[in-house]
């Protein structure tokens, strides 16, 4: 007999649905010049934050949504059960180091730009499960300290090609409480890796396209949904021309989301910005969910959308030894 | 309502899909960055040569005047790439700016600015050559190889 809270192979429903109680986040000045420039907490005037280093910003940025999220819903870092989060880097030490001076229960998770969603789709169980009464939820990114990690210094005098995407700077955090008011988690659809054979490490969107494509069409057919059942689709960061693919996929599958589907990396940067194919990082999905969509929501123009954020789980070292980009893509429901 | 796609064999699966990707996928602006490398490129030659008749002007012969030169370009390189001007024109130029003797100091530069929050030695020391190390490797490798078949083959 299959697990009670299961719809089909890869969604879970919640019967004690967590409630979205507060959100916060910051963005580094380029996101802070961009279309939704309004929708953002908090825009740093440099990349460095103050700090001596970018990754010390990086963790700065994280360390103030966290706080800030945490204050808005009226609690203490002392009420969490647990927090989860992960970010780009090595080791996740953005999310190591914060939780260090948070002192909450911490679970790291890396879904590469995946991160924010799997941790909300985790979240949201821990909590329907009836584990937890708060959790903490966040995630982070950096132009700067993403460039040096996986591609080459940031003065380096290199050509992006037109499908690149831009390492979005920024950090977002949400509280999920098992009580209260506010947005509601009803599902989440947890991701498989998949891998079409895309290999360039300039144009990660191709390779997450068909696992957003993927999570997608497992969801409406584990919900016995229809697309037309929720108002938005949103993606992480497949950029301009990832959101083709997926449409193109879903097309295949007998699904078409065309008329009611964004993409954050897609509306994050403005064409102006020269940002070539878009956002991306973790911070991407993560800003635009917890400010502009959450905010769309507050003000009654969005009553449901399924969230499904994008991770390429790809490492330097599997680019030079001539791998392909694996993928991966979690969803979430999310209604008013 | 799966439908015929996923039921595909994976290599089908991928075949198909790479195809997709390459309809969607932007060409790039072969031709704009063709001229502009041309440009860019040609500018920095023309530079080095001014530099060179100036050198000789002020009475250095020509060798020397040639280091001069290189010197001059490799500092003004390394400038830029400190005031972040470097990859602005790198955008444009291309292979302008990455194939002279420019693109070397920057690739030097753009690492050694980077460690710095590493430290001294395992930072900027180690990584300074990150980008350049390949070049001087193969570099010298293929002068020795050359030197040789030279050797036996004069």
């Amino acid at each position: 007999m299959a697990a009670p809270k299961k719809n089909g192979q890869q969604t879970v429903w919640f019967q004690n649905q967590p409630v979205i109680l507060a959100t916060a986040t910051i963005v580094g000045p380029k996101e802070g010049q961009g279309p939704l420039a309004q929708t953002f907490d908090k825009v740093a005037g440099d990349n460095y934050y103050g700090e001596q280093t970018w990754e010390k910003a990086e963790r700065r940025m994280l360390m103030e949504v966290m706080q800030t999220a945490v204050q808005r819903a009226g609690l203490t870092p002392q009420s969490f059960d647990c927090m989860l989060a992960g970010d780009l880097l090595n080791q996740i030490i953005s999310a190591n180091f914060v939780a260090r001076d948070l002192g909450i229960p911490f679970l790291g998770l890396y879904g590469a730009c995946s991160t924010m969603y799997e941790s909300m789709a985790v979240g949201a169980m821990l909590i329907d499960g009836g584990f937890a009464d708060y959790v903490l939820v966040g995630s982070s990114s950096h132009y700067a300290t993403a460039e040096r990690q996986y591609r080459y210094p940031t003065e380096q005098g290199t050509q992006r090609p037109l499908h690149n995407t831009w390492t979005v700077t920024g950090a977002a955090a949400m509280v999920l409480a098992r009580q209260g008011q506010g947005p509601r988690i009803t599902h989440a659809t947890i991701g498989k890796v998949l891998d079409l054979g895309q290999g360039d490490p300039m144009d990660m969107p191709s390779a997450m396209a068909p696992a957003a494509a993927d999570t997608i069409a497992r969801h409406l057919l584990d919900t016995s949904r229809n697309p037309d059942y929720y108002d938005l689709f949103v993606t992480g960061d497949l950029g301009v021309y990832g959101r083709e693919l997926a449409i193109k996929l879903l097309k295949q599958k007998g699904y078409d989301i065309a008329g009611r589907y964004i993409d954050c990396g897609a509306i994050i940067y403005s064409p102006e910005q020269d940002t070539h194919a878009g956002g991306s990082g973790c911070a991407c999905v993560a800003v635009v969910t917890c400010g502009h969509l959450l905010q769309e929501m507050k003000a009654g123009r969005l009553k449901r959308f399924f969230g499904v954020a994008t991770g390429a789980l790809l490492s330097p070292t599997t680019t030079q030894q001539g791998e392909t980009i694996p993928a991966i893509a979690h969803g979430v429901v999310i209604e008013a | 309502m799966t439908q015929k796609f996923d039921s595909l064999p994976a290599e089908i699966q991928k075949k198909q899909y790479g195809e997709m990707v390459k309809e969607v996928k932007p060409p790039p602006p072969v031709i704009r960055n063709v001229f502009w490398a041309f440009v860019v490129g040609g500018l920095v030659s023309v530079i080095g040569q001014l530099f060179f008749n100036i050198f000789q002007n002020w009475g250095l012969g020509r060798l020397e005047a040639g280091a001069a030169m290189s010197s001059t370009l490799v500092f003004l390189a390394a400038l830029f790439t400190g005031v972040g001007l470097y990859d602005e024109i790198a955008k444009v130029g291309g292979a302008g700016t990455i194939v002279p003797i420019t693109g070397f100091a920057n690739s030097m530069v753009a690492p050694a600015m980077e460690y710095r929050s590493e430290g001294l030695v395992l930072g900027v020391g180690a990584r300074l050559f990150t980008v350049a190390g390949p070049v001087l490797v193969f570099g010298i490798v293929t002068a020795w190889i050359i030197g040789l078949l030279y050797y036996f083959f004069r």
